[in-house]
């Protein structure tokens, strides 16, 4: 008998449910007008905030919920904070590009709650069944956030190319799901756990065809190669704020969700999936790095480097160790700043009210918007993890757990990818540092200059105080891996 | 005495970092007052790093003025310099003052930028020198491909593009292998703490080979060891003036550093194994690159290959893992800071005034520019290795070395003494000597004081350590001691645990 008490875990989760109601209340009974929808919007960030605060503040024990389907452990904590952080600043990114574009709906803010709030349901999935609806929950909104702009042919088709492939690893994911359940009998997290330790499932051929699906399906959330192809794509065609947005939250849900199956459904079986992960990251690895080199335009570029630098995370996956569970958190957290701040600089390549997409448009912004190019600089230098940046700390860990795990010729293959990802983060600071100017852009707006100069901030000064991400990851860490 | 409480190697290395934000916030326009402030910085931190000299106990192997703070859990920001490190830091503040003013003209787009990526890169360089972590040496050492990929990027001739992309990637690639070892080490001895991993860790035979490769290919290439140079000439021409004596002066001298401070006292057995591979790239180095420099037609790039060439020689004093050979190649390495930076300073000076390069171009100096003609020869017989300039001392010392463990090895780098003589007086008689004939060559000034003022103490210093060596001997002594020692005592500890039925 469940009392009104006991869902004191989920608190977070029923806020952001029931905010996004009100919202959308709010929103029709009131005038559509872009001032309205962006007080909805403000409203949105507010109930974030408002998330994030119980989050952080919800202890340090584990919870759990709905006949164990549902668990709240430090490792969700700081993923779900993570993940808050980033949606509330790709949000805040997005109020005045909607405007501009004149599609300044309240709509927009009310997916970006739901889908946030089917991050959480991922996160804290502790059954096959809470992550389905966890994952569809979110997929279902960023579907309709890349078709965002109806009348752009680019993001309609980007919105319909992610629906389709979604769908299919959707698909994919039910199927080894539910291979799962059939060879074992069990969806809980736990109980898969109890029987398959000691290697019990090693030899079953139907559980481990049912385990790459599953991984097939998750694979293809967090665009791992070969299941990356709808990334340059969406990338390109959403409206640049909802790929920042793409880019970073989901990415931290689909990863933090990976953990937790991997090290608390499939322990017993580290050794059939951390083939499957080391495969992945090296595919990854290679082909974002090399793919990169011959783009043209920046979105698909930091499409291509999001695909690397998914490969530099599941190095530390694939690790199969605790430290290696931190080194993936202290990864992502550094991502996801280095992502906002890149996406930021996009927002603010606007020479009147035309976007511009290539990387040539930032010829010598070093001497027509020096600050800009300078934070800039410092990103693509932080993702190509040149110390003292933030990025290489990124790297860092990952590299260490894995070789401290035994992977040495993965490491190996990690630094050869970094160097060819170097490369092409090279070449745009060279285009914006050696050439000669182009004309000037026009003035960003405060928003996207703050989370611009924040994350800039973030990379740089990291290296001052490190520790506190490291410990918070180290705990989160050990809370996931007994 | 009072300074040695205080945290002085984290003010000598910081102090420029301060200068350079200062400089951020000047308005733009004030490009004369961030070449000041620049200045300044520079010249109070050389006076803070002679202080750290004038207190350096030269009785002790140890590290001295440590200083250790918690930052990244095990990993700590642990600084701190010995007999071997501290003469490098000292180079390193002496020449960025000379760099700055080598600048004061000739930089003249950009100025603050400039200003603010030289002094960051100073910052940086002094942390290498002092750093005793691997993770924090690793931060500076990697770090300052930063700066110097946008100082020759943005300041420098014209295919700058390629020279700095083709720098930065080869020092990447090697950099990032060493990354790998140094995680390897933490792995298994469970600290990063230099000292102690001098002290106590002793790391097993065949891993001890895969380190060594890998912090080879970092300071090879950065050494630049033949045959990853390549990168070094255009790195070298198209680098501005300044640009160019840093990185020859010190961003080269990391690389030895780094094979003192590790590979051989951290992988002895390995370091006894590959000494002859050092051995053969050494020569290989010595006597080719020497032929290659003979034929270069750019002054730049013939001084390049001359540092490739003398570089060999350090290689070669350092394996030797000799008193003498050690000595000399440190000596070598501080000589050569100060000689290259002056023989790239005085291509600076003609570069300034006829904006060519090419040696055909010039020729009877001599007439119009003897104070320049004459400061060139100290450097050109330095760089020859004539005795009484400092060139020699190291040069010999490193030959001494090598007599004693491999003759054919000193017969065959002698040989690039020899050769070292042809290309350079070659290259001083063409510039130097001959008929004033070219018209444009007739009007030129001679040095101005600024320019004089930038020579004049490498000139002393040339040939002050060439007839009296002891103050940097005397300083290095112990430690080197100290590391041949220990070094002796691993290879033979091993053979008698082989010996062992």
């Amino acid at each position: 008998m469940e009392t009104l008490a006991s869902f004191v875990p989920a608190l977070p989760e029923i806020v952001l449910a029931a905010g996004a109601m009100v919202l959308l209340m709010l929103g029709v009974f009131r005038e559509d007008t872009a001032r309205n929808g962006r007080s909805v919007g403000w409203l949105s960030v507010l109930i974030m905030v408002v998330a994030a605060v119980m989050t952080g503040f919800g202890g340090a024990e584990r919870l759990e919920l709905f006949d164990g389907a549902f668990v709240v452990d430090s490792f969700a904590r700081f993923s779900k904070v993570l993940i808050l952080a980033a949606a509330a600043a790709a949000l805040i990114l997005s109020f005045d590009y909607f405007e501009r574009a004149k599609i300044m709906k309240f709509e927009i803010p009310v997916v970006v709650l739901l889908s946030v709030a089917g991050m959480f349901m991922m996160v804290s999935a502790n059954d096959l069944i809470s992550l389905y609806l966890g994952l569809e929950l979110m997929s279902l909104s960023l579907y309709v956030l890349a078709a965002v702009r109806r009348d752009s042919l680019k993001s309609s088709e980007s919105g319909l190319k992610y629906f389709v492939l979604g769908a299919l690893s959707s698909g994919m994911l039910l199927y080894g799901a539910s291979l799962i359940y059939g060879f074992t009998g069990t969806t809980s997290f736990v109980a898969l756990a109890e029987a398959l330790k000691d290697g019990a499932g090693a030899q079953n051929l139907g559980l481990i065809v049912g385990l790459v699906f599953l991984l097939v399906g998750l694979a293809f959330k967090i665009s791992a190669v070969p299941f990356h192809m709808w990334t340059p794509d969406v990338y390109e065609g959403a409206p640049t704020p909802v790929t920042a947005f793409f880019a970073s939250a989901p990415k931290v849900a689909a990863f933090a969700l990976l953990l937790r199956v991997l090290h608390d459904a499939f322990p017993g079986m580290l050794f059939q999936w951390q083939q499957i992960i080391v495969f992945l990251s090296v595919a990854s690895m290679l082909l974002g790095s090399f793919a990169a080199i011959g783009q043209t335009s920046i979105k698909r570029l930091l499409a291509f480097s999001s695909i690397a630098n998914v490969g530099f995370i599941l190095i530390g996956l694939a690790a199969g160790t605790e430290y290696g569970v931190s080194s993936v958190l202290i990864y992502l957290t550094i991502y996801v700043v280095m992502t906002l701040g890149s996406f930021a600089v996009v927002l603010a390549m606007r020479r009147k009210d035309e976007m511009e997409d290539t990387i040539q448009s930032l010829a010598g912004l070093s001497q027509t918007n020096l600050p800009m190019a300078v934070a800039f600089a410092a990103l693509l230098f932080s993702m190509a993890g040149i110390p003292p940046l933030a990025g290489f700390f990124a790297k860092f860990y990952v590299f260490d757990a894995a070789i401290k795990a035994g992977l040495t010729p993965l490491v190996v293959i990690g630094v050869l990818a970094s160097v060819v990802g170097a490369f092409y983060y090279l070449r745009v600071v060279k285009i914006m540092f050696f050439e000669e100017p182009a004309d000037k852009f026009t003035t960003a707006e405060p928003a996207v200059r703050w989370v611009m100069g924040l994350s800039a901030a973030l990379v740089i000064f990291y290296v001052v105080i490190p520790s506190p991400l490291i410990d918070a990851a180290g705990s989160a860490a050990r809370a996931l891996v007994p | 005495m009072i300074i040695t409480t205080q945290p002085i190697l984290s003010i000598v290395t910081f102090l420029p970092l301060v200068g350079a934000i200062f400089i951020a916030t000047l308005p733009r326009a004030a490009a004369s007052n961030a070449r000041w402030v620049a200045l300044w910085t520079t010249i109070v931190t050389f006076a803070v790093s002679l202080l750290i000299w004038a207190n350096f106990d030269t009785s002790t192997p140890a590290f001295q003025f440590v200083e250790e703070y918690q930052w990244l859990g095990p990993i700590k920001y642990k600084m701190g310099v010995d007999g071997i490190s501290m003469l490098f830091v000292v180079l390193t503040t002496f020449l960025m003052p000379l760099c700055i003013l080598a600048s004061w003209q000739s930089i003249e787009e950009r100025v603050k930028e400039y200003m603010i990526a030289f002094l960051v890169l100073e910052t940086l360089m002094i942390g290498v020198f002092c750093a005793l972590d691997l993770v924090l040496f690793y931060l500076f050492f990697e770090g300052g491909l930063i700066p110097m990929f946008l100082i020759i990027g943005v300041w420098g001739g014209p295919r700058r593009v390629y020279a700095s992309f083709k720098f930065f990637l080869y020092t990447l690639l090697g950099s990032l292998l060493m990354l790998m070892a140094i995680l390897a080490i933490y792995g298994y001895a469970g600290t990063t703490d230099i000292p102690a991993l001098l002290a106590t860790t002793r790391l097993p035979a065949d891993m001890q080979i895969w380190l060594w490769l890998a912090f080879f290919a970092s300071f090879a290439v950065k050494m630049p060891m033949w045959p990853v140079h390549t990168w070094l000439p255009d790195a070298h021409v198209e680098a501005p003036t300044a640009g160019s004596v840093i990185l020859a002066a010190i961003l080269l001298k990391m690389g030895g550093y780094g094979f003192l401070r590790f590979s051989v006292p951290m992988f002895p057995l390995a370091t006894e194994q590959l000494a002859p591979f050092v051995f053969a790239l050494s020569i290989v180095a010595i006597i080719y690159t020497s032929l290659v420099a003979f034929v270069q037609e750019d002054m730049k790039k013939l001084i390049a290959y001359s540092s490739v060439a003398h570089m060999g020689f350090v290689t070669m004093g350092i394996f030797t893992v000799t008193t003498q050979g050690v000595d000399g190649a440190i000596f070598q390495m501080l000589s050569h800071g100060i000689v290259s930076a002056a023989l790239f300073l005085c291509v600076g000076v003609v570069y300034d005034r006829m904006h060519t390069r090419e040696i055909a171009a010039y020729g009877g100096l001599a007439d119009k520019m003897p104070i320049y003609a004459a400061c060139f020869m100290v450097f050109t017989m330095a760089n020859v290795g004539l005795p009484g300039t400092s060139g020699f001392v190291g040069e010999f010392l490193t030959l001494l070395g090598a007599f004693k463990v491999n003759t054919w090895v000193a017969f065959f780098a002698t040989t690039g003494v020899i050769l070292s003589a042809c290309y350079a007086l070659y290259l001083y008689r063409a510039i130097a000597f001959g008929p004033l004939e070219k018209p444009a060559l007739k009007l030129l000034p001679d040095l101005s004081p600024r320019e004089i003022a930038v020579l004049a103490p490498l000139v002393v210093l040339t040939i002050l350590f060439g007839f009296y060596p002891a103050p940097i001997l005397d300083v290095t002594a112990v430690s080197v001691k100290n590391l041949v020692a220990q070094y002796e005592a691993a290879i033979s500890g091993a053979a008698a645990a082989a010996a062992l039925p």
